[in-house]
Parts: structure tokens; C-alpha cells; sequence
């Protein structure tokens, strides 16, 4: 038991610590995502909903005797790791402040751009682990699906379709991150992912059915339809890609740039 | 050492600290009292860089909070014991703490033992811990890194007697081995008892500061006494023939003169006394005079 307050004179002598490495960070932040129940439930369930969607698609299509492929199982994740990674993703920034942990955590780490730039890396890292059990999922239902139906199994996953998978997700997860530095507060966030996901997408699409230049703009700034690409099937083409770049900086980057402004000098209490 | 040099902080027109400036030296308790909403945890705050002040600044040691690297290796910090996630359990806690700082896991379990806490507790979730039980963990939080400076905010809230008792115990040996520490309270007897130099605020300004003697010296109210005889009816008689100020008190009197000059007057008229005593309620008096105007009660 030492609580030994080393002898010193009037100056701090700070020679004798290195500034905490990144990595640490890294870990650390890691950890707080599945050390309390709430946590590690939620990274349960990511993984159980998403199996069970499969599952639950692999029996339609079984006993309806239709014909799908490895691209169709994938297609399922829009309704289980589309929609809790962005929940992640939120709640990895906005617990630190509903449960006040933040003054806790900026106090060990002053330099707050590293712990955002960690728990950056951690939704990252989860949403390519969540792509990762996808993949495997999905291989395991649509082997699954050609023993049961003895229709023939096609695997029609590309390498490019693959990293436009990763893209999507981690995507998913980012904009979720943003919305979350923009608002730092968890419903909140949560309720601006849902319109921006479900709402908005119907709204941007009667507007540009009722007014004609709405129609025009409408590709630029709709981020969501500008991703419909990475998942039908049809490939991204250029103009794909502008679309791609322009709204995603408008719904990425713009909040994720003020978000991050405003915690760097949020007074934390 | 801490030093603190004109540190304001402005919430728009309001000034919840004023230019306020003081140092604490290592090797000693440094006690930092006032009434509520004085501005003693938005002073702690910007210490530690948590709030942005609007003038002045804080330095620990001849540096800023934000340019010692891993900070909480040299700079142990509690400002508020529940603002800790309430799903964690509290050697989680520690455990966290521990390795942000990179450090050795069985510190967690060092600290535990200090603050008393079992085995068992920390295996409970925050949510389910008392008052007590929190400010234990965030004391053991503090003092994790084996820091050499402490900033403590209302350490004692929560803590009953014999952790009180302790508290004063460990934090007084910590700063004989030659750290420093500072602590608030709103609480006089808390302080008094444990800090070699105090720091009085109100509303956002330093009222007064030095340590405990000095600042009794400049205190009023000295030269009243108390004092209880078998007659004490006799005695207010004696005392007033003399041109003294006599006021009933509970069983006895109060005397707006030396205690001397009561024993005298009561030896010559022969009156049996049963309590003579100055009145000492001269940092108490002290305490609430400085701080009258920022009270919220009128005083008494
Ligand atoms: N973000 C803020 N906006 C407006 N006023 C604030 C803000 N933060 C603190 N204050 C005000 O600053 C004053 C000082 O508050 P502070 O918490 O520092 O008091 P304190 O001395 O710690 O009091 P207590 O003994 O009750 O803990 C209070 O009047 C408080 O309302
Ligand atoms: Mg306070």
C-alpha cells in the first residue's frame, strides 16, 4: 500500500512520464464499449439480430421455394448491423457525456483530439468486426440454402462488392458518430439517425417528384441514395461517386467537423 | 505547488470567479472554504482544464494541466465522486483509470484496501453504491497514479465519522511526505481541523487567506467570554456594576470582556463559577462575516 507523495521541490519534475500513447487510448476506449451490461449487451445483440434476420430469411425463402443469392443474404444486414451500428456509434461519444464520464476521461487526457480520434478508431474497428461475422453469416445461410432447397448456390459477392460492404457500414457507423459529436446527447442522436435514415429518403424523393428543380439537386444532397450503389449490385459509377463525395461532405463530414469543434471546447461537467 | 494567478471566469455578465489568486505549497493542507455557488469547483475545474477560464491562469508545478503528460501520474483528481458511469462496477472503474495511466493492476486492488472498500463492493455497480461508498472510489481514483499534487472537491460529503477521521489522516500524512493537496468544503469544522492553510471565497473572491492563526488574528470577537456560576444573577449583577456587557447565554452569561476580568470580579464577590471560557467561535464568526454578503441566509 503506497501512497508515498514523492519528495519534491516547487516544480513539477515531469521528466519522468512519456504522454499516454495512442494505442492505450485505443484500448481503453475499447474496453468501455463492452465493460458495463448495457454495453456489452448491445455488441451481443449486433450479433445475434443480424444471424437472426439470416436465419429467419433463410427460412422464407426455403419454404416459399425461391431463388436468392450470398448478395441477397448480405442485402438482410440493412435491417441489423444498418441500423444498430450507427446506435454504436452514437453511443460511443454520448455515454461519455449522460453518464458524465467525460470529466473523468479528459482529465487523464488533455489532449481531447486523441480521445476522439480513439474512439473513432474503435467504431471502425467494430463496424469491420460486424462486417467480418456478416460475411461469415451470410456464407454459412446461403450454403445452408442450397443443402435445404437443392436449388443451385450462388455466390455472387465480388472483391470490389466486398469492400463496398466494409464502405457501407463504416459509413453507417460514422454518420452515427457525427450526429452524435454534433448533439452529444444519446436520444437525441438516435432520433436525428431514424429521420435521416427513414424519414428524410421519402421526403428528398416526393420533392423531387413534385418539383422539377428539386430533381436536379436532389442526387447531390440525398447522402443516402447517393449509397444505393454500394449494396444493389449495379456498381458505383463516376457520377455515382460525385454524388457520393458531395452529400456525404454535407452529412459526414460538415457535423462531424462542427461536433468535433464544439467538444474540443465544451466545458466538461 | 500550485499557483493560481488572476483567474476569472466569466458566465456571460456573470462572474462566477473574480481575479482570484492564491498558492499551495507542498507539504502542506491547503483548505478552500466558502458558501455555496462561491466558485470553488469552477476554480478546481479550470485547474484541471476542464472549463476554459476567461483570464488568468493555473499552473502545477511551473505548468500548465494540459502540458504534463499523463497527468494523472502527477496530479490526482476528484471533482465529483458520481460522475462516473452508473453500469460500471467500481473496481471497473479503477481498472479503467489504472490503464489510461498505464499502470500496474494490482494498484487497483492497493487502492481499494486503502479506502476500505471490499472486495465484494467493488464488485457492485456504481448505481448501487452510497454516498459514501462513491467519494471512497473517487478518493482511491485520485490517488491512483501515485500523484505528488491532489485536488479534492468536497472530499468529506458523504463520509461518516471514522471516514472522515481517516481522510483528515491520510491526506495530513500525504502532505508530511512533502505532496500537495487541496481540498474544498462549505463546512468550517471540516476544514479546520485538517488544513494548515485556508482560503476563504465569496461570490467568486478571495476574502481572506493565511493560515489558521493569522487569521484569527484579524478576526473579531475576541474578548467575549462565557461563563456559568452557581448564582449567576449575583454574578450579571457584579459584572454590570463594573460597566461590562452581560447577556444571558443557555445555563450561564456572556461577557463582552476578557475571561480574566470575570474571575476577578467573581473572586472578589466570593460567586463560585462553574465554566470560564473565551468565546471561540472566532473562525466561525469569522467565516460568516466574510462571507455575509454572499449568504443566502441573513445572519443570525
Ligand atoms: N455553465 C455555467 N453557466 C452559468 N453559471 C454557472 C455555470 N457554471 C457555474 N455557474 C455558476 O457559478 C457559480 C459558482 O459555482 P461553483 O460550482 O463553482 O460553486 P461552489 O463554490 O463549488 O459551490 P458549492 O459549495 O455549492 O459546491 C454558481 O453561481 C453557479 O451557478
Ligand atoms: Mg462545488
Amino acid at each position: 500500500m503506497s501512497t508515498t507523495a514523492p519528495g519534491l521541490g516547487h516544480a513539477l519534475d515531469i521528466s519522468s512520464t512519456s504522454p499516454t500513447p495512442f494505442s492505450r487510448l485505443v484500448r481503453v476506449e475499447l474496453r468501455k464499449t463492452w465493460d458495463t451490461r448495457a454495453g456489452l449487451w448491445l455488441l451481443i445483440s449486433t450479433a445475434v439480430v443480424t444471424a437472426l434476420v439470416m436465419v429467419i430469411q433463410l427460412a422464407v425463402v426455403v419454404a416459399n421455394d425461391l431463388q436468392v443469392s450470398y448478395n441477397d443474404f448480405l442485402t438482410s444486414t440493412n435491417f441489423s448491423i444498418g441500423l444498430l451500428l450507427p446506435v454504436i456509434g452514437i453511443l460511443l461519444l454520448t455515454s461519455e457525456w449522460s453518464q458524465r464520464t467525460a470529466m473523468v476521461t479528459f482529465s487523464l487526457e488533455p489532449r481531447r483530439p486523441h480521445v476522439i480520434a480513439a474512439k473513432f478508431v474503435v467504431g471502425i474497428g467494430l463496424a469491420v468486426v460486424a462486417v467480418i461475422i456478416a460475411l461469415v453469416l451470410a456464407t454459412i445461410c446461403n450454403a445452408l440454402y442450397g443443402a435445404l432447397s437443392g436449388d443451385t448456390v450462388v455466390w455472387d459477392q465480388s472483391a470490389e462488392q466486398t469492400a463496398y460492404f466494409v464502405l457501407l457500414q463504416v459509413i453507417g457507423m460514422l454518420t452515427g458518430f457525427a450526429f452524435a459529436a454534433l448533439l452529444l446527447n444519446s436520444p437525441a442522436a438516435i432520433v436525428l439517425y431514424m429521420v435521416y435514415s427513414f424519414v428524410l429518403p421519402g421526403l428528398f424523393g416526393l420533392g423531387a417528384a413534385l418539383i422539377g428543380w428539386f430533381e436536379k439537386i436532389q442526387p447531390w444532397i440525398d447522402f443516402n441514395d447517393a449509397q444505393t450503389g454500394l449494396f444493389d449490385g449495379n456498381g458505383m459509377s463516376g457520377d455515382d461517386w460525385a454524388h457520393f463525395a458531395v452529400s456525404g461532405f454535407i452529412w459526414l463530414v460538415v457535423p462531424l467537423g462542427i461536433g468535433i469543434a464544439r467538444v474540443l471546447r465544451a466545458e466538461v461537467k | 505547488m500550485i499557483t493560481v494567478e488572476g483567474l476569472t471566469r466569466k458566465y456571460g455578465t456573470f462572474t462566477a470567479v473574480d481575479d482570484v489568486s492564491f498558492v499551495c505549497q507542498p507539504g502542506r493542507v491547503t483548505g478552500f472554504l466558502g458558501p455555496n455557488g462561491a466558485g470553488k469547483t469552477t476554480t478546481m475545474r479550470i485547474m484541471v482544464g476542464l472549463t476554459a477560464p476567461t483570464a488568468g491562469r493555473v499552473t502545477i508545478g511551473g505548468h500548465l494541466y494540459q502540458d504534463i503528460p499523463n497527468p494523472g501520474r502527477h496530479v490526482g483528481v476528484l471533482l465529483d465522486a458520481s460522475a462516473q458511469h452508473a453500469g460500471r462496477t467500481g473496481r471497473e472503474i479503477l481498472e479503467l483509470g489504472a490503464r489510461t495511466m498505464g499502470l500496474d493492476g494490482s494498484r487497483v486492488d492497493e487502492m481499494l484496501e486503502l479506502v476500505s472498500l471490499t472486495p465484494g463492493e467493488a464488485k457492485r455497480r456504481l448505481r448501487n453504491y452510497s454516498l459514501g461508498m462513491k467519494q471512497r472510489l473517487g478518493i482511491a481514483h485520485a490517488l491512483l497514479g501515485d500523484p505528488s499534487v491532489l485536488i479534492l472537491d468536497e472530499p468529506a460529503n458523504g463520509l461518516d465519522p471514522a471516514g472522515i477521521r481517516w481522510m483528515r489522516g491520510l491526506l495530513k500524512g500525504y502532505a508530511e511526505r512533502g505532496g500537495t493537496v487541496l481540498l474544498s468544503s462549505h463546512l468550517l469544522n471540516e476544514v479546520e481541523l485538517i488544513a494548515d492553510e485556508m482560503i476563504l471565497i465569496g461570490h467568486g473572491k478571495i476574502v481572506a487567506q493565511g493560515d489558521k492563526k493569522s487569521l484569527l488574528a484579524g478576526a473579531k470577537g475576541s474578548g467575549t467570554t462565557f461563563v456559568t456560576a452557581l448564582d449567576n444573577q449575583v454574578l450579571a449583577e457584579a459584572l454590570q456594576a463594573k460597566g461590562f456587557v452581560v447577556a444571558g447565554a443557555g445555563d450561564g452569561l456572556r461577557v463582552e470582556t476578557e475571561p480574566v476580568e470575570v474571575g476577578r470580579t467573581a473572586a472578589e464577590k466570593a460567586i463560585v463559577l462553574t465554566d470560564l471560557r473565551a468565546a471561540d467561535g472566532g473562525l466561525e464568526d469569522l467565516f460568516l462575516e466574510l462571507t455575509s454578503d454572499t449568504q443566502r441566509e441573513g445572519m443570525a
